[in-house]
Parts: C-alpha cells; sequence; structure tokens
C-alpha cells in the first residue's frame, strides 16, 4: 500500500512542479510585466503603472486588435464555408476510399506550416503559377500582384488552417446517427429543413471546435502575414513580436497579450456555455 | 450527377491543398536558378543542399531537440493521462483545465511568457531554454492522446489486476503500459512534429548558438525565394509523410 502511495505521489509532482513552473508562473509573469516601465538601459524596471494598458486606447493598436479579429472571423467563416461540404463528403465517402481520403488531409495537417506557406509565395509570385497560367491563356496582359496583399494573407491563413476545421468536423459527422437523417426524411422534411434542423445542431460541437482551432491561430501566426503580406498588413501576432523583438518594449508587448488573452478566454467562456446547453440537449 | 459533383467538390479541395508542395517538388529538380521555365531536372539543388555545413548543424540541433523533448513529453504526458484516470487527487479539475488552456493558448503568447521566465532566471537562450518549451507545449498533446485511448480501455481490467493483488507499479508495468504503449508512440510522433516544425514559440526562446532548422528555413524564406529551399522543404516533407504513415499504422494496430 506504502509503494501505492509512493507510485501517485511521484508522478504527480513531476506533473505539477513541470506546470506551474513552465505554464502558470510564465503567464503570471507576463502579467506582472505588463504593469512595469522600461527604458532604454533596462529591459524592465520598476515604478509599477498603468501606462502600458493606456497606451492600447492609441488608435493604431486598435485598428490592428480590429483588424485581426476581422481577419481571423473572415478566415474562420471561409474555413467553415469551405471545410464543412468537405467534411461531410469524406465522412459520408464509400468505406473502400474513405481511409485513403482521411490520410490525405492528415498529412497537410501534419506538415510544417512553414513550408505550406513558402509553398504559397511560389504559386503567387509574380512570375509564380497563377500568373502564368493566366499569361499564357491570354485573360492578363500583365502580371498580378498577388503576393504582399491583403489577400495573399488570407489565402495562406485558409491554406493553412483549413485542416483544423476540416479534422474536428469530420469526428463529428462521422458519429452523426444516420438513421436521425433518413428518419427525417422520411417524415417528409426536404433535404434544407432535415439540414437545418438535424444535421446542424447535432455537428454543433464539431463547428465550434473547428471555428476555434482555426480562430486561435488566424490571429498569431506571424509568419503568414510577414511572408505573404509584406509589411502592409500587420496582425496583433506582428505587433507583439514586434514589441519584443525590434522595439524591446517588454511591458506595453506583455499588455497586449494579456488583453488578447483576455478577449479569447471570453471567446472561450462562451464557447463552453454553448457546448453544456448542447449537451444537455443530446441527453434530452 | 450528384456523385459527380461531390468528387469534383472534393478534388477541388484537395488539390488545392497538394498542388503548391507538388510544384514544390517539381521545382526542387529545376535546373535553374530563378525562372519557372523549366530548364531540365537535376539533382543541383540537393547537391547544393548537402553541401551547407550550416544547415546540416541547424538539422543536428533540431533532431537532438526533438528526440530529447518528443520523449521527456512523452513520459511526463503519459504520467498525467494515467494520473487522471486512475487516480483522485486535490486539483484534478484544475489539471485539466490547465491542459486544455495549454493546448488552446496561443503559441505567441507562450513564447513570450517563456522568453521573461527564462530572462528572469537568467538561463541562456539555447538549447535548454529550447527544451523545456517544447517539452512544455508537447505534453498537453501527449496527454490527450494518452487519455482518449486509456478512456477506451475496460475499467474493470485495472480493478482486476488490483483484486489479484498487484501493486500500482506491477498494473504500470504489466497491464497499462502493453496496452497504451501504440498511443504513446503516436504521442511521441506528434511530439517529435511539433518540435521539429515549431516557428513561433522557438523563434523567442532561440538564442545565436543553437540554430535550429525551422527557424533556419524562416530566415532563408525572409531573404528570397532559392531553389535550395525548394529541395529542403522537399526533403523535410518527405520526412513528414514518413512520421504521418508511421503514426497512422501505429495507432491503427488494435492492442
Amino acid at each position: 500500500m506504502k509503494h501505492d502511495g509512493t507510485f501517485k505521489f511521484f508522478s504527480l509532482s513531476i506533473i505539477w512542479v513541470w506546470l506551474i513552473l513552465f505554464a502558470l508562473l510564465p503567464f503570471c509573469l507576463v502579467t506582472a510585466t505588463s504593469f512595469l516601465s522600461h527604458d532604454d538601459n533596462h529591459l524592465l524596471r520598476l515604478p509599477l503603472t498603468w501606462v502600458n494598458y493606456f497606451h492600447l486606447k492609441n488608435a493604431i493598436y486598435l485598428k490592428i486588435f480590429k483588424q485581426s479579429f476581422y481577419v481571423a472571423g473572415l478566415c474562420t467563416l471561409i474555413c467553415l464555408i469551405l471545410g464543412y461540404p468537405f467534411a461531410y463528403a469524406i465522412a459520408r465517402a464509400q468505406e473502400r476510399i474513405k481511409g485513403l481520403l482521411i490520410l490525405l488531409i492528415i498529412i497537410p495537417f501534419w506538415t510544417s506550416s512553414l513550408i505550406r506557406t513558402y509553398s504559397m509565395i511560389t504559386i503567387l509570385k509574380p512570375k509564380g503559377v497563377i500568373n502564368s497560367i493566366l499569361l499564357w491563356l491570354g485573360i492578363i496582359d500583365t502580371p498580378l500582384s498577388l503576393l504582399f496583399s491583403n489577400t495573399a494573407v488570407m489565402i495562406g491563413l485558409v491554406y493553412n488552417l483549413l485542416p483544423f476545421m476540416v479534422l474536428p468536423l469530420l469526428t463529428n459527422i462521422e458519429r452523426l446517427d444516420n438513421r436521425l437523417v433518413d428518419a427525417a426524411r422520411d417524415l417528409g422534411a426536404n433535404r434544407i429543413t432535415t439540414f437545418r434542423k438535424i444535421i446542424l445542431p447535432l455537428t454543433m460541437p464539431g463547428i465550434l471546435s473547428g471555428c476555434i482551432l482555426v480562430f486561435l491561430p488566424a490571429m498569431t501566426i506571424f509568419y503568414i502575414p510577414d511572408l505573404l503580406g509584406g509589411s502592409k498588413s500587420i496582425l496583433l501576432g506582428n505587433l507583439i513580436q514586434n514589441q519584443f523583438l525590434v522595439a524591446q518594449n517588454w511591458p506595453l508587448g506583455s499588455a497586449i497579450s494579456v488583453v488578447f488573452t483576455l478577449l479569447l478566454l471570453i471567446l472561450l467562456l462562451i464557447y463552453w456555455r454553448n457546448m453544456r446547453g448542447k449537451n444537455h440537449q443530446g441527453l434530452l | 450527377m450528384k456523385r459527380l459533383s461531390v468528387y469534383s467538390y472534393l478534388s477541388a479541395i484537395y488539390l488545392f491543398f497538394y498542388v503548391p508542395i507538388i510544384i514544390l517538388i517539381i521545382y526542387s529538380f529545376n535546373n535553374a536558378q530563378y525562372s519557372l521555365l523549366w530548364r531540365g531536372a537535376s539533382l543541383r539543388w540537393y547537391h547544393e543542399l548537402f553541401t551547407d555545413t550550416d544547415l546540416w548543424v541547424a538539422v543536428f540541433h533540431s533532431l537532438v531537440l526533438g528526440i530529447s523533448a518528443a520523449t521527456i513529453a512523452m513520459c511526463i504526458g503519459g504520467l498525467t493521462a494515467i494520473s487522471l484516470y486512475r487516480y483522485q487527487f486535490f486539483g484534478q479539475r484544475l489539471l485539466n483545465g490547465l491542459i486544455f488552456i495549454l493546448i488552446l493558448s496561443p503559441d505567441i503568447v507562450m513564447g513570450i511568457a517563456l522568453l521573461i521566465l527564462f530572462s528572469l532566471i537568467s538561463l541562456p537562450l539555447g538549447f535548454w531554454s529550447l527544451l523545456f518549451a517544447h517539452i512544455t507545449f508537447c505534453i498537453p498533446f501527449v496527454a490527450l492522446t494518452v487519455y482518449s485511448r486509456i478512456a477506451s480501455f475496460d475499467k474493470y481490467i485495472f480493478e482486476a489486476a488490483k483484486d489479484l493483488g498487484a501493486k500500482d507499479s506491477v498494473i504500470l508495468k504489466q497491464v497499462i503500459l502493453p496496452l497504451l504503449w501504440p498511443a504513446l508512440f503516436a504521442g511521441w510522433l506528434l511530439s517529435f512534429t511539433l518540435s521539429i516544425d515549431d516557428v513561433i514559440i522557438s523563434y523567442f526562446v532561440a538564442g545565436p548558438d543553437f540554430e535550429i532548422l525551422p527557424l533556419k528555413i524562416y530566415s532563408m524564406v525572409r531573404l528570397g525565394v532559392k531553389p535550395e529551399i525548394n529541395a529542403l522543404c522537399t526533403v523535410t516533407f518527405g520526412l513528414t509523410l514518413f512520421l504521418v504513415i508511421l503514426s497512422q499504422l501505429s495507432l491503427r494496430k488494435k492492442p
């Protein structure tokens, strides 16, 4: 019996020490840093101040916040619209090819997103594939400047994050009981009503998980706007990275991260409350 | 008709996923410096790649880092999953919540948080800072992978072992580990992939003395498109493909 206690104590202490030291403590430090000041000689120094948060009311920062939420939201919407029918079609595919179809969606999920972003440059650059094809077909006379634009950033984000939408949707749709769909159809519901009343509510957990997995990284993958957008599009990720590594203003960078994290937490809380509601419906 | 439209939609999305990568692979064999024009197949860029010593140092660093981080994360993440499943303890819900928050927390916030921690305890940025960071972001993924596998087991297996007088350490060695090792291996592979692909967190906690592959690729790409990068990306993509197939096989095998 004593032995058992030792093992439990041993594993729990490793886990807790690690997570407190490298997860909880650092997040507390970010919060603390956001209330400090800095000058040319010190990265961080006292006194404690609210000033960093007041800086955030600056129109430039507000604009970046708004723009990031807008870009991430639009990206999530596009991924959902493209990904839902895609996941649905895979889930309903014949068993024979389904395994292969799923493997083909897992591969991009695992491939380095930096490499995938780089491959997008090859496609979009002035002498890239799209321009060459369009020129060859005679649709355009001069190459389009696709790269270094907001469109390129959006294409890059959707390209990178679409698998994160598809996989949770796929898992959810696969579990959907087809008999419910058949029953609705037998009882005279048309396709649209069946989708709205049966399929959509039952796949809502998948939709929400997918949206979260796309929305959260969309705002902070700083290398996508950096590589595809040039200097034109600055999103939150770029702003934080810039404050830490270029401007060397850690307190301001921390304040931005704290506000950003709080906004995300609010979104997550809304999500969890909705999920709980959905689970009750499932039980009924 | 309906089937045709479904298949064309599926193909369109798969093309969207794969055409850029395939073009990248094709052009890694192109014997031309800048142009998109095909100048004949050659292994010139691969040759250049294999003679670039800086790059090989970065690859070596990434492999050492990935293997160490994945192995330690597998142990800690595995213990986390087993403890969450088997024991009742103080702060269990907090631990559960912490794991989900770690998975969902934006990489960039974790990156700056660890940067602040390391500069506070004056840990020089390099191998150790990267290792601690990588283990930390891998643990929750291992815990989740292993937990979902362990939760699908018959709970009575453990109770039977216990009734027959097995101690926890014996149960772990004789019952849990043999059943769990495919999931642990899948968690290891996922961690390894996450580790060798990570840009955002590493960007903050890496130092000039310990260059790793993703950051090396990032700085090369920022300087401009070079055919050598095509070759490098092709090699890395091939490695990913191998790892994905390996992990799929290990998870598919039913215990």
